[in-house]
């Protein structure tokens, strides 16, 4: 009982650093009908920015930040430089550039900082408080629980309270009805992506430290994990990517607890199977808002 | 052959992202591999043995992206997981190899399995479209080093397996053999394939990639074609991966990672998804481009050069092709003869 | 034909490369209200998309209030004052209909404007104003129809780019929404450039006739003229 008690807050820390990450696929997924199959390398690359700027500064924060604002940039290099370009007529091409991309960031990364894992560094402790005799959360695990619960309420404010909410909302359903209201879809778009990129950033400072170290593929797993945290959800339900990440966190924390970790990414495979020939819509999908 | 040249007459034909380029007549298949078998043995008695074991490793690509051009190019079905289906393919060979040490019944054996593999594999995407199908076989990707680690006392994990092989009768050369069976396999596999798409099968995937609406009311069954292709790439895919079992002779899981199935992608698209000759091309860079990048890292004296110049320059082409022209570099002919004749 | 509001001159447009208009001239005065009639496929939309720059013009001069058009992007057109109520009438069905609303005055500076303008629709059209929080597509046509005006009342503009307002609409809806388009003609001074298949209710309320076929204007004249002109209306018509 005391195991399952710590593999549950385990869980759920995990499960939400995959939701922020799967909110981050959602968040373009909405915006331009693309997975954005190269945002665990860009989320990389921001943590190597970190990595680089708290090396030279000594300060977690400033990296932290600094991480925060490369995604940020990234994301809207990504969009105005390449994604802006790619041809819609076969839904391949988006996914087949965002793969050169991949491509493109692991080798530069390597070549820049090698392809051994690098140790990073958490800003608070990973050892469990006890309560009652029980370890169950650490105060890595509150950070998370805040950081990644900060970003659930500013978005949500972001998209049902502002001006620009609405109408990156609009922008995202209904393109040329908007461009005739006044709104720069262009510019909306190129802001999804750079918020995704931001949030996809924060997941990976949330998540690299907890695992190997930071390394050009140390994504690739947990963008798997994220994907299937969307897919679980419905790519186009915000709410669905909260569940679904935290959905794939519990299942990965309870088999690499009482089974073995290397059996995780199975585990995945087959929960992303089992979803997707059950319910390809995802639990969460609004498609039939869509179809109306 | 005749729908492809009903197609490439009607200008009307909305051209998709993802085209096939069309050629005029050309010889029967057997004719040019029979040619480009003979070609082969020529050139495998005048290279130094390095250049042979390269050459040895383009015939192993050539069947895979063979495979994968008949199912992404030429039915629409985009997989990043056939890097595991060779190291399948490849693991097969290994076991089956290392208790029987008969390499025919080897391959026979790693054929079967891939079939198995593909089949399953397939039954989903049939199921799948667009980025779905391609999350989930980049799931099926990420999956190998976790499978080889948790069924450690089958696979050893990390360190792999070695392959026992029977050494090639001494008059020749170990590269000049591996080069002559991976060509051998690749050429068979190949025909196999071209002989395949010439016919009815070809038909079908490209009307179901088209147009799965119009394909239905055609009369085809869109679920048997896409898992058929699918099948059919993956044996060989898996045959790909039991020749580099031969060619390293080991197999580990470090062999096959995520890369790999995405440098056949690009070896595709860049070959001109679509065409078996593009599909040579796609194979022949998998094999200068790392060299070439190699050799750039070794003059620079940078390690870390060595390794990933060729990953961004992949990328980069990748992307460039994508967005310049996304039927591939095997387009662009057609391409610049189109743009010469709406100039006149 | 001086201070007119809109001034077309030989519009060539189209897509791909074979134009679907060819040649298209017509004028609106301000608060005049012109109708463009035609079969299916003469190109009634595409003039439309034509004007607000949805479509590339290959040819031709289009100028609003003075200014020519070209090269205004299609999100500034709303800003000339210009509002296009799109084919299909354009409302955001996942968004409710206070956000369809208010996404129509966005642009607007003037934000205490704004939220008059948006008062003012919700007087207009009380059926809206009890379906505040209702996603667009669980209204009905005539709904959605009144939501796609409102939304582009909020912005004041001053000329209306309106495309088939009737179409699957029950004639009593259609012609409240053309009474509609007379009183607010009269009441604010609204030009309005009315594309319709339904003639009749058209002309019943419009003062000049544009009369397209195949891309090419056949006539143009007062509306009482073509309402009276039966070889036209067989010809080109269908009534």
């Amino acid at each position: 009982m005391d195991r399952f008690i710590y593999l549950t807050f385990d869980g759920l820390s995990r499960g939400l650093v995959y939701a922020a990450f799967a909110l981050a696929l959602v968040l373009i997924w909405r915006a331009a009908r693309i997975v954005n199959f190269a945002q665990g390398s860009m989320a990389v690359a921001a943590v190597y920015v970190a990595y680089s700027v708290t090396n030279a500064t000594g300060s977690y924060w400033l990296g932290f930040v600094v991480a925060l604002l490369a995604g940020l940039l990234l994301g809207v290099l990504v969009e105005r430089v390449v994604m802006r370009f790619v041809d819609h007529s076969s839904p391949l091409n988006g996914v087949v550039v965002a793969l050169g991309l991949v491509l493109v960031l692991q080798g530069t990364l390597g070549i820049v900082y090698g392809n051994e894992y690098q140790p990073v560094e958490t800003p608070f402790s990973r050892d469990a408080f006890e309560v009652g005799g029980i370890a169950m959360l650490s105060r890595y695990d509150l950070f998370v629980f805040a950081a990644v619960g900060t970003v659930v309420v500013v978005l949500t404010l972001l998209f049902t309270r502002t001006a620009v909410g609405l109408r990156m909302r609009a922008a995202a359903f209904a393109p040329d009805v908007s461009r005739l209201l006044g709104v720069s879809v262009g510019g909306m778009l190129t802001l999804g992506w750079a918020l995704a990129a931001a949030v996809g950033s924060l997941a990976g400072m949330l998540v690299v430290p907890t695992e190997l170290g930071v390394h050009p593929t140390a994504m690739d797993v947990v963008f798997v994990s994220a994907f299937t945290a969307a897919v679980v959800g419905g790519l186009d339900s915000p709410i669905g990517a909260v569940v679904g990440g935290l959905v794939v966190g519990l299942l990965l924390s309870y088999v690499s607890g009482y089974i073995d970790v290397t059996v995780a990414p199975m585990a995945i495979l087959a929960l992303l199977v089992l979803v997707l020939l059950g319910k390809p819509g995802g639990l969460f999908s609004s498609s039939k808002a869509r179809v109306a | 052959m005749t729908d492809m040249q009903q197609k490439a007459s009607a200008s009307t034909v909305p051209e998709t992202g993802l085209n096939v380029p069309k050629r005029r007549r050309r010889p029967h298949p057997a004719l040019v591999i029979v040619a480009g078998g003979i070609l082969v043995v020529a050139l495998t008695y005048v290279l130094p043995p390095f250049r042979n074991y390269q050459l040895a490793t383009m015939g192993a690509y050539f069947c895979v992206t063979a495979g994968l051009t008949v199912l992404t190019g030429l039915n629409g079905q985009l997989s990043l997981g056939h890097g595991a289906l060779m190291a399948t393919g490849a693991y097969t060979l290994a076991l089956t190899q290392n208790r029987w040490v008969n390499l025919p019944l080897s391959f026979a054996v790693a054929v079967l399995v891939t079939t198995a593999a593909g089949a399953v594999i397939g039954l989903a995407a049939a199921r799948l479209r667009g980025p779905y199908l391609a999350g989930l076989t980049l799931a099926v990707a990420i999956v190998v080093p976790s499978v080889t680690s948790t069924f450690d006392e089958t696979f050893n994990s990390d360190q792999g397996l070695s392959v026992i092989l029977n050494p090639p009768p001494e008059t020749i050369p170990m590269e000049r053999w591996q080069a002559w069976l991976c060509w051998g396999a690749a050429l068979v596999v190949v025909l196999l394939l071209a002989l395949l798409i010439r016919g009815r099968f070809g038909r079908d995937l490209r009307a179901v990639r088209d147009d799965e609406t119009a394909a239905k009311l055609a009369g085809i069954n869109i679920a048997r074609t896409q898992v058929l292709a699918f099948v059919v790439s993956a044996v060989c895919a898996g045959v790909a991966g039991a020749l580099f079992a031969v060619l390293a002779q080991s197999v580990s899981p470090g062999a096959f990672p995520l890369t790999l199935s995405l440098f056949l992608v690009m070896a595709i698209v860049i070959g001109g998804l679509g065409s078996l000759f593009g599909a040579l091309w796609g194979a022949v860079l998998l094999v200068l481009l790392p060299t070439l990048a190699q050799s750039v890292g070794e003059q620079t004296g940078s390690q870390q050069l060595e390794g990933n110049l060729a990953l961004v320059v992949f990328g980069v082409v990748l992307v460039v092709v994508m967005l310049a022209a996304p039927g591939g570099l095997a387009s662009i002919p057609s391409r610049i003869s189109r743009l010469i004749r709406r100039n006149r | 034909m001086t201070g007119a509001l809109l001034q077309v001159d030989g519009l060539t447009a189209g897509y791909g490369a074979a134009p679907v208009l060819h040649d298209v001239g017509l004028t609106v005065q301000p608060g005049e209200i012109v109708a463009v009639l035609g079969a299916n496929g003469a190109g009634k939309t595409t003039l439309l998309r034509t004007l607000s720059g949805l479509v590339r013009s290959s040819r031709g001069r289009v100028v609003f209030d003075g200014a020519d058009l070209a090269g205004t992007k299609v999100e500034h057109l709303v800003r000339r004052g210009i509002a296009h109520v799109p084919e299909g009438r354009g409302v955001v069905t996942e968004l409710t209909v206070d956000e369809n609303l208010r996404l129509g005055g966005l642009w607007r500076r003037d934000r205490a404007d704004a939220r008059k303008a948006l008062d003012e629709v919700y007087e207009l059209f009380p059926s809206l104003a009890q379906r505040r929080g209702f996603a667009g597509h669980q209204l009905s046509g005539g709904e959605r129809q009144m939501l796609a005006l409102g939304r582009a009342l909020v912005g004041r503009p001053r000329l209306l780019l309106l495309d088939e307002p009737s179409l699957g609409l029950a004639p009593k809806v259609t012609g409240q929404i053309m009474a509609l388009l007379r009183d607010l003609r009269e009441r604010t001074g609204l030009a309005v450039l009315l594309v319709e298949q339904n003639v009749r209710s058209a002309l019943s309320i419009a003062d000049e006739g544009v009369v397209l076929a195949l891309g090419r204007v056949v006539a143009r004249n007062r509306a009482s003229v073509l309402r009276d002109d039966a070889d036209l209306r067989h010809a080109y018509l269908g009534f």
